[in-house]
């Protein structure tokens, strides 16, 4: 199974989330990660959804959402053309003989310190799936209270916009 | 899937040049190399024009369908769906069968569509009456059938607090539609409507949901007519692509052994003709499916059959060694192909399908062609034909000498039974052969359904109609009914098992009262008998829950005779092979009313050819334990 990054430019209309959900369950295709958001456009929500798929199962995913009337167009972000992002934010254990070896531990990964407590702080990051994992293995030890992870935002690099021309063509 | 290149459905396998940068998957890049379903108004209907007009949202309902040109619905009233019921009675172009079960309504609808071609419509209430349309629906989504469902649904204002007959029933009917709306303002009911047409019609057909709130029915709103529809996110490719159409006759021009392999596509995109016409250009074999029967002629000295899983040698044999599949609007269903990896080893595959998503989905297609077949199968004659000036017709002399050998060897035939009783195949080929190719047949789902299809010869598409991809029992009644409604020059004959007969039989009070002469043969074997042929095959006889004590020296419970009186109908009893044609004439002459005929037949005949299910179709039984004996190849 190889990983693949769907951007989904949708009409922003009551169930639309669920017309995509349920069609990625009802198929049985898998999905890794979703995040939704309006986009520039009024009236579009953009649906960033990784699958895990091999190339006909791929072919799958894409030809049935393309069948959704809500779905106006369907990009696959390639790692090399895109950036891809996820976010995170971490409860860590941290009193005041570990907190400065914790916020060293954030600084180096780039991440926020954006809540402290006696006893914990919570961490802000955001990057690569592969970033963020090694960020949590560096905490680990401390102890990790609570995670909260955001899906996968994407947008392909250069000038070209996803949406004005699917739009303009609708 | 190459990476880096734009990706359309109607392009999957006649990659562009790879462009840098994202691989597209877009609707609008088929736009660039397809024509699109871009008809001047996609509104259907005879297009009035009517000026700004005050009235409510339930008028609004009523003055839509009578605009986009329905003129038979089909429907149940209750609570959520009352307003519209008020207006519905003062309407004089729409004709409202009422049915006695929502179920029926859908089925009666999908019937209608089938014979029509149009959208067949049936309305139901909130919560019970919607949940009871579910089936049909789920059967219209299988079979392709265009249908629109228009439900009440309690007011916006109560949604989400589990109102009185309250059901989410766009949540509930979203894996197995087309496309649903939710309608919570009046003025949003013109355009839904005109869209759900437009959408349940066009492209791949199917069922769509409009969920109508009480409030949204009962408001006041300024109704005009055209509405402007404008759906962004669907659009569907008609023509094929011209290149794709030529790589198809290039390997038709070089196969040995081609075969058609002719879907319901064809019979939806009302293709038969042009069918035909390539057919006999070609010479290749037909085999037409299930849900195609009848859209190629039986007596054509190139069918070779229906295939599949009770398909015949000839037609499955065929596709088995066939070295090409032209394929036509069909969808390699798994009762069609046995275990996939096993099917049409050797061949490759032509596939024309209006849904790109049914390209390569089961069978991966080495020329797949997105369109409707009725622009594609005249462009696909046309290159052949030039191709064939150019280079020759194809040589299937080989071909042919092997499967009309086959068709001798076996064709398709019944034996009696040992127990005396009637071969319900017998009952079948009778009915078809005294009312003949103009009719219409329903079948209910089970061994009826398959010696329907076997026996029964079609000669015209829209002829045959059954639930194929769903396999809902009970479908045959309320069908039959719909396609009188929408046939009601033709016989028609709702062909049905005694278990499925007793699932919808109540809409026979619908015939009888709204003079819709529909004639029931009940095949009765006083069993669900595919089960029970299951039962006999795999289950060592061992019948877990399949007599229904209705046949021979049984309780006879119901009596359909007495019941078929109880519902005004005609009701007639046939338990010997002798009067089989006089009971059959005898029901061809009742045209006032329907009629139904209790034919008592053996619950022991069964369904041949079989391929087992998880076999190959190479294995195919003509018998119990018999097998082809297949010829040493040299």
């Amino acid at each position: 199974m190889s990983r693949h990054t769907l951007s989904v430019l949708v009409e922003d209309v009551p169930g639309v989330l669920t017309r995509v959900a349920s069609l990625f369950a009802r198929r049985a295709f898998n999905i890794n990660s979703l995040a939704v958001g309006p986009t520039e456009a009024p009236g579009y929500s953009r649906i960033t959804v990784v699958v895990d798929a091999e190339g006909d199962l791929l072919e799958q995913v894409t030809k049935q959402l393309n069948k959704l009337i809500n779905v106006i167009k369907i990009v696959e972000l390639v790692p090399e053309s895109s950036v891809q992002r996820d976010h995170i934010l971490v409860k860590v254990r941290a009193d005041a003989a570990t907190r400065l070896q914790v916020t060293q531990a954030a600084d180096l990964f780039r991440a926020s310190v954006v809540d402290v407590s006696t006893d914990s702080l919570v961490i802000e990051a955001t990057g690569t799936a592969e970033k963020l994992t090694a960020l949590l293995s560096v905490l680990e030890p401390f102890g990790i209270r609570e995670i909260v992870q955001s899906g996968t935002l994407a947008v392909g690099r250069g000038s070209r916009s996803m949406s004005d021309r699917a739009l303009r063509s609708a | 899937m190459t990476k880096g290149s734009p990706i359309s459905p109607s392009l999957m396998a006649n990659k562009a040049p790879a462009k840098s940068g994202d691989a597209v998957r877009t609707k609008d890049v088929a736009a660039s190399v397809s024509s699109i379903v871009d008809a001047v108004n996609p509104v259907q209907g005879p297009n009035n024009i009517v000026p700004p007009t005050e009235m409510t949202g339930s008028q609004a309902v009523v003055r839509s369908l009578e605009e986009l040109g329905v003129t038979d619905v089909f429907g149940l009233p209750g609570g959520a769906i009352l307003p519209t019921y008020d207006p519905l009675m003062d309407s004089t172009r729409i004709n409202h069968i009422l049915v006695r079960h929502e179920q029926g309504a859908g089925h009666a609808a999908q019937g209608y569509a089938m014979v029509t071609g149009k959208a067949g419509v049936c309305i139901a209430t909130s919560g019970p009456g919607a949940t009871n349309l579910v089936t049909p629906i789920a059967d219209a989504h299988m079979d392709s059938v265009p249908m629109v469902a228009i439900t009440g649904q309690v007011s916006s204002a109560v949604i989400g607090s589990d109102a009185f007959q309250e059901a989410d029933i766009v949540g509930i009917t979203m894996p197995i539609t087309k496309h649903s709306y939710l309608v919570t303002k009046a003025a949003d009911i013109p355009r839904v409507l005109a869209e759900a047409f437009y959408i349940a019609t066009t492209g791949r057909p199917g069922p769509v949901l409009v969920d109508i709130t009480k409030d949204a029915q009962q408001a006041t709103t300024t109704f005009s007519w055209p509405p402007k529809i404008d759906i962004a996110g669907y659009r569907t490719v008609v023509r094929g692509h011209a290149k794709q159409v030529r790589e198809a006759a290039k390997l038709i021009a070089a196969a040995k052994r081609p075969v058609f392999y002719v879907g319901g596509g064809v019979v939806k995109g009302h293709a038969a003709a042009e069918l035909c016409e390539l057919v006999e250009l070609v010479g290749a074999p037909v085999a037409t499916t299930l849900m195609a029967r009848g859209v190629f002629p039986d007596s054509h000295p190139q069918h070779v059959g229906m295939p599949g899983m009770h398909g015949s040698v000839s037609a499955v044999t065929a596709l088995q060694q066939a070295d090409l599949l032209i394929t036509l609007g069909a969808r390699f269903d798994d009762r069609v192909t046995g275990v996939l990896s096993t099917f049409a080893p050797e061949a490759k595959v032509i596939h024309a399908d209006i849904d790109p998503a049914e390209i390569s989905k089961n069978r991966t297609a080495d020329v797949p062609i997105v369109g409707s077949v009725k622009e594609i199968i005249p462009e696909l004659t046309e290159a052949c034909r030039e191709l064939f000036a150019a280079e020759g017709a194809p040589a299937q002399a080989e071909w042919w000498t092997m499967l009309d050998k086959l068709r001798q060897t076996y064709p398709l035939g019944f034996t009696e039974p040992e127990d005396g009783l009637m071969a319900p195949q017998r009952v079948i080929q009778r009915i078809g052969e005294l009312t003949g190719p103009e009719g219409v047949y329903v079948a209910g789902v089970g061994q009826h359904q398959m010696w329907s299809a076997q026996f029964i010869k079609y000669e015209r598409p829209h002829a045959w109609l059954n639930s194929g991809g769903l396999g809902t029992m009970g479908y045959s009644v309320p069908a039959a009914m719909g396609a009188k409604v929408g046939n009601p020059d033709r016989v028609v004959w709702s062909i049905d098992g005694d278990g499925c007969f007793q699932m919808t039989n109540q809409e026979l009070a619908t015939c009888a009262l709204n003079k819709i002469p529909i004639k029931v043969a009940v095949i009765n074997n006083s069993s669900l008998g595919m089960v029970r042929q299951w039962q006999t095959l795999f289950y060592d006889g061992r019948y877990s829950n399949t007599d229904l004590h209705t046949g021979h020296e049984t309780v006879r419970i119901p009596d359909f005779v007495k019941l078929a009186d109880a519902y005004g109908c005609v009701g007639l009893r046939c338990e010997r092979a002798e009067d089989i044609d006089a009971t059959i004439q005898k029901a061809l002459e009742i045209n006032d009313r329907p009629v139904v005929i209790d034919f008592v037949v053996s619950p022991n005949s069964m369904v041949w050819p079989m391929v087992p299910s998880g076999v190959s179709n190479d294995d195919i039984q003509i018998a119990r334990g018999m097998t082809p004996a297949w010829e040493e190849e040299d």
